[in-house]
């Protein structure tokens, strides 16, 4: 095991597997969560409180007929479902889920996981362009001008921990807050908003109500996903909730001190805070209208932006003088 | 500003001019907006010319939806015609066969018993309460999505107007195509204890509203996406015929409740509720107010309703033995919608010569290319939505 590359394989595999099987818990989890708010049961039928109905879902989509619309370029088409949903996962990869459990503990690892959570946009806008589907067109455009705008706070308020900590390791970073306090407890002046921020802003990236505009189903039918059928869609779909999941993840180890916690193993406070953070997007995402896309802009540039970039240089002035 | 004054056509821009005057290089998006689409509310298509995302030029498109009622009515002995127009305004049915029945009755000159006004009026107020909630729901799932907060709105909306609809199930057997008018009266009798029950469910709508309110005209999101949006001014909308909630809510104190009433609506109050600004939260302020004077009106005439017979029509064997005399008649009464007319040639046989419904929603709707442009796709839906457009009354 002390192969790193045997240490990541192994490792990797493990992530994979647990995220995916999350994946599937998600789903059952979010139907059931939004049926109690919407004073319904949600499913039942399927396996003990509908718990195989994810599975049940799967196996439909798999039957589904795989159309390829007659204008649609087949190769980018073909392409993207997989890629949205392997860059989906690629954040996985570095996020510390114990201080032993993490498949790699990159040196940059905050940075590798913004990077990779700016190339999640790229398959979402091929599917718009490559479906020739007005629609999907729509959405792709939307996808793109706010990925490209959420980057900027997302970046700047995940720069708020890296200055607190002083690396952009993620096992550091957990480190620091082990050691001393989460950083949303201490300094929570910083801390908090810059934690919202991110929230906010990892909502967005996820295309997640009230953010939801790429999609938009009342909107653009399905945006960018219109066109696609069966298991393609299933990617697409699996695609957004290991996104909302991985994305949770991080927000747990930036902000809440990822595995640190009192009295049970750093696993469990890991999961425990990345469940509380994915039950918090979807209460959101259950609850609350859309913006309009101008608004969305309106909402990243005159106030998260500036907001996070005070919030950076508050962090930087409370380093030099602690 | 009252609509029963004459209302002078006054030269604007015509929305209707050829795409070529807008767009001379070509360079505008056509989206078809419907009639297969999650948001048309029925089969409804909109042609958009997209500038980016803003739209430019609005062609609306109706008929999709064309059963030729009107022409099927004219084959139908007076009595039958009830359950087919039940399904022209499909969120309201109740109101449709009020308005067809009473135009049968003004010209047959058949007086209505005092109880069936009163039963009429109630269940007019009472399905109002049903169709803003139905709109309500929508509205939010036009907002908000199919699979997010909007869904939430929709689902606790029809946990109530279910509360209604059991009340007319109790009384007609039907939970939605009642055919429960009919010539001189109704057809069936209040069961008892009816009123305490319909006391017992406004009860728990009066206190959901309340919510309802707080989930809408507080949420921050919902002012963002309604305020400003849709402004049709009071004389575009007068011009346009367009009545009923959209017309109040361009702060036109118009209502036929009130201003013609029909009905017992001439023995209680109506109080008429106004919205200024024309624009989506005008409207469902409107919807929402009414749905509260809904409440108030039914509370009110539950407890009064006169004894007696619920039906003056005479009895007949057959169908076609009913012969209305040859003549002329228009009625309208105030839907949930706005004016529903009904306009009734009759050349003194058993069937009606022509049969014109004159439906709010179609007036409604030839305000979208007036309203939409210079808004985003977003605000198009929105838009919309906030008319309230039943699609089975504008094809009908």
């Amino acid at each position: 095991m002390n192969d790193p590359l045997v240490h990541g394989i192994v490792y990797s595999l493990l992530i994979v597997t647990v995220v995916l099987t999350a994946t599937a818990m998600a789903l059952w989890f979010e139907r059931k969560f939004a049926a109690r708010l919407q004073t319904r049961l949600g499913p039942t039928m399927v396996g003990p409180s509908g718990l195989l109905q994810p599975v049940a879902d799967l196996l439909k989509l798999l039957q589904k007929e795989d159309i390829v619309p007659e204008k649609a370029d087949p190769v980018i088409f073909n392409l993207v479902p997989p890629l949205a949903a392997l860059t989906a996962l690629g954040a996985a990869a570095v996020v510390p889920f114990s201080p032993t459990i993490v498949a790699s503990d990159l040196d940059v690892g905050v940075l590798y996981v913004l990077a990779i959570g700016a190339v999640t946009v790229l398959p979402v806008f091929g599917a718009g362009w490559a479906s020739n589907n007005k629609l999907a067109l729509l959405g792709g455009m939307r996808a793109v001008a706010q990925s490209i705008s959420y980057e900027v706070p997302l970046l700047l308020s995940a720069m708020v921990p890296v200055i607190l900590s002083g690396s952009l390791r993620f096992g550091a970073i957990v480190q620091a807050q082990a050691d001393h306090h989460w950083f949303v407890v201490w300094p929570f002046f910083i801390g908090i908003p810059a934690f919202a921020i991110f929230l906010l802003a990892m909502l967005a990236e996820a295309n997640r109500i009230p953010f939801d505009i790429p999609e938009a189903e009342s909107e653009l039918v399905a945006g960018v996903t219109t066109e696609y059928t069966g298991m393609k869609f299933a990617l697409f779909y699996m695609a957004e909730y290991i996104h909302t999941i991985v994305a949770s993840a991080v927000g747990a180890a930036l902000f809440l001190g990822g595995w640190d916690g009192p009295f049970w193993p750093g696993l469990h406070w890991m999961v425990l805070k990345t469940l509380l953070l994915f039950v918090t997007v979807y209460w959101i995402r259950w609850s609350l209208l859309r913006f309009r896309s101008d608004q969305l802009m309106g909402l990243c540039w005159k106030y998260l932006v500036p907001a996070s970039v005070l919030l950076v240089g508050a962090s930087a002035v409370w380093v030099v003088l602690t | 500003m009252t609509a029963l004054q004459t209302v002078h056509i006054t030269r604007r821009v015509d929305p209707h001019l050829s795409i070529d005057r807008y767009d001379p290089e070509g360079e505008l998006m056509l989206l078809h907006f419907g009639p297969q689409h999650p948001s048309t509310h029925g089969v409804f298509r909109m042609d958009l010319y997209l500038d980016g995302e803003r739209v430019v030029k609005v062609v609306p498109h109706v008929g999709y939806l064309h059963r030729a009622v009107e022409k099927l009515c004219e084959t139908l002995a007076y009595v039958q015609i009830t359950p087919i127009v039940d399904k022209n305004d499909y969120v309201a049915p109740m109101t449709n066969e009020q308005a067809l029945n009473m135009a049968f009755e003004a010209a047959l000159k058949l007086e209505v018993p005092r109880r069936a006004r009163w039963m009429r009026t109630i269940f007019a107020e009472m399905q109002r309460i049903a169709s803003h909630l139905l709109w309500l729901g929508t509205f939010a799932l036009d907002l908000g999505g199919a699979l997010g907060g909007g869904s939430t709105v929709f689902l606790h909306c029809f946990r109530e107007r279910e509360l209604v609809l059991d009340l007319f199930e109790e009384v007609t057997g039907a939970r939605f195509h009642y055919n429960t008018h009919t010539l001189g009266g109704n057809r069936h009798d209040l069961p008892a204890g009816w009123s305490g029950r319909v006391r017992a469910a406004l009860e728990i709508i009066s206190s959901r509203l309340n919510e309802y309110e707080a989930m809408t005209l507080d949420n921050r999101i919902f002012l963002d996406r309604t305020i400003g949006v849709g402004k049709l001014d009071a004389e575009l909308a007068l011009e346009l015929g367009i009545t009923g909630p959209i017309l109040r809510a361009c702060g036109v104190d118009h209502d036929l409740r009130r201003d013609a009433p029909f009905h017992a609506y001439d023995e209680v109050k109506v109080n008429v509720v106004t919205a200024k600004g024309g624009d989506c939260l005008a409207r469902a302020q409107v919807r929402l107010g009414e749905m509260r004077e809904s409440v108030r009106l039914v509370r009110e005439m539950v407890e009064g309703v006169p004894e007696g017979s619920i039906n003056s029509g005479k009895p007949v064997k057959l169908p076609v033995q009913t012969k209305i005399p040859a003549g002329q008649v228009y009625v309208a009464i105030e839907t949930p919608r706005g004016e529903l007319g009904t306009y009734l040639v009759s050349d003194g046989t058993q069937f009606p010569y022509r049969l014109k419904i004159r439906p709010p929603s179609l007036h409604a709707l030839s305000a979208l290319p007036y309203i939409i442009p210079g808004g985003n796709v977003s605000d198009a839906v929105a838009i919309l939505g906030s008319l309230d457009p039943i699609m089975g009354e504008v094809d009908r």
